[in-house]
């Protein structure tokens, strides 16, 4: 396959950056889209050419890493990916693929394609947690009963991967889908119930704090997510929030 | 309250019910009006009873006004901020692969029936204070229909109000369930919900355009 692709390049956070064309030949359909970029770098550096600085780590859509807007997709038009699990065979030989970073004001690009999450950690260290009393004396998790049906839902909303594809594909740049993944998965759970009210208090704090846009209801997060997070968990969360406000 | 009102959920919320309480009102004033195309005296009744209770002038008509406003500065308001929160734009966004374009597109359509909201105050509410409170003209309780009739007889003016009722639904397309959404419901009956949504957003339009329309076709 021969590609023509579109890459935004930023030397660094303060620079000013722009859109740059690279042709690409010899790109085999097999690979997938973090391979073709090796393979753009590998040439790009055989040029002398400042390689293509990109985020990725376990290459098996688990990180959340490669973080990557791809053809005007979150991790590209493929669904329940992350970009490291899209492959060549989803383009046609003699594609333009247009490659940006994920765009958002919380989300500020480092170099390249790489961005700065750190505003989703400081939301989790804001509330996304239960205190356990680790000293040798914890309650075994198991001991508690919890009605399938939570549990199941639980675990759906803790499959986020705080991989951002929501923030980065939603028009206004809402990260409702990340934080109430993480509200729901405790909000279900009998172990999430003593720290509720302050945990979605300072949660959704902590998210209007680092500046994401509001929520208008889309859907398009829950389109592109790859781990299929459902919207399901925004209303859970719109309730807790309104409860926790009247609780005090 | 502070902290509460400016949070992102909040202002979600409110938009929500401002929204669900605009819904509200639509659906009453479609039910008057829909009387004009089958019976002029039972038109006349019963907005001369609207024109003229106390608890509707004074009291539900300025709460309705103010939830327009509130609804539509709301609504730029979030749009400028939505804006800001993405700063830097994408290059290619394509928003029609993973959203409807009435969900992308509340700002347009909003705006749309504004614009129309200001020919309709003209067309209807501004004579009505003028008559009342401006040059307090005698109360004649068989005005109404004859009014209402008087205005459709311009085929420009129709064709603007079909057009307004087209992004009218477009708009509760989106807004009617996601409304619901945004205070907290979101459960087994959303399909259903969502269904009834349609409904709503196709046939009341649909309904106020049909009323222009017949109105038109008679004079």
């Amino acid at each position: 396959m021969k590609l023509t692709l579109k890459i935004w390049r930023q030397e660094n956070a303060t620079a000013k950056g722009g859109m740059q064309t690279y042709n690409l030949d010899d790109v085999s359909p097999d690979m997938s889209f973090l391979e073709m970029m090796d393979v753009l770098n590998e040439q790009l550096m055989a040029q002398g050419i400042d390689p293509v600085a990109f985020d990725h780590d376990c290459r098996e859509g688990i990180c959340g890493s490669c973080s990557m807007f791809i053809n005007g997709e979150a991790h590209g038009p493929d669904r329940l990916i992350t970009t490291c699990q899209l492959h060549m065979r989803k383009f046609n030989d003699g594609d333009t693929i247009h490659i940006e970073p994920f765009r958002a004001k919380p989300f500020p690009v480092i170099k390249d394609l790489v961005v700065d999450r750190s505003s989703f950690d400081r939301i989790q260290h804001a509330g996304g947690f239960v205190s356990v009393n680790t000293s040798g004396n914890t309650q075994d998790a198991n001991a508690l009963p919890i009605e399938k049906a939570a549990a199941d839902k639980a675990f759906d909303a803790a499959a986020c991967i705080g991989c951002g594809a929501c923030v980065a594909s939603c028009k206004n740049a809402s990260a409702m889908l990340f934080v109430s993944a993480k509200v729901s998965q405790y909000a279900l759970l009998p172990q999430g119930q003593v720290e509720a009210t302050d945990r979605v208090l300072n949660m959704v704090k902590q998210m209007d704090e680092e500046g994401f846009g509001n929520c208008t209801n889309t859907g398009a997060c829950e389109v592109e997510c790859p781990k299929g997070i459902s919207l399901e968990n925004i209303a859970r969360m719109n309730r807790e929030y309104l409860s926790a406000n009247l609780k005090g | 309250m502070g902290a509460l009102s400016s949070s992102t959920i909040f202002r979600k919320v409110a938009m929500a019910l401002s929204g669900l309480f605009l819904m509200i009102f639509l659906l009453q004033h479609f039910a008057i009006n829909i009387t004009s195309v089958f019976s002029a005296a039972v038109f006349n009744e019963v907005s001369h009873f609207m024109g003229t209770n106390p608890l509707v002038q004074f009291v539900l008509q300025p709460i309705l006004i103010g939830g327009v406003i509130f609804h539509f500065l709301m609504g730029f308001v979030l749009e400028w901020q939505n804006k800001k929160a993405r700063g830097i734009k994408y290059a290619v966004f394509k928003g029609s692969a993973n959203s409807s374009w009435m969900s992308r597109n509340m700002l347009i359509s909003g705006a749309t029936i504004l614009a129309f909201l200001g020919l309709h105050f003209y067309d209807f509410w501004v004579p009505e204070i003028k008559h009342k409170y401006i040059e307090f003209l005698p109360e004649d309780p068989n005005r109404y229909h004859e009014e209402l009739v008087h205005k459709f007889e311009d085929l420009g003016r129709v064709i603007i109000y079909v057009i307004s009722f087209f992004f009218l639904s477009l708009h509760l397309l989106h807004g009617f369930a996601s409304s619901f959404q945004s205070v907290g419901f979101n459960n087994k009956y959303t399909p259903l919900l969502k269904f009834i949504g349609k409904l709503y957003a196709i046939l009341i339009p649909a309904g106020f355009a049909f009323i222009a329309i017949v109105h038109y076709l008679n004079n």
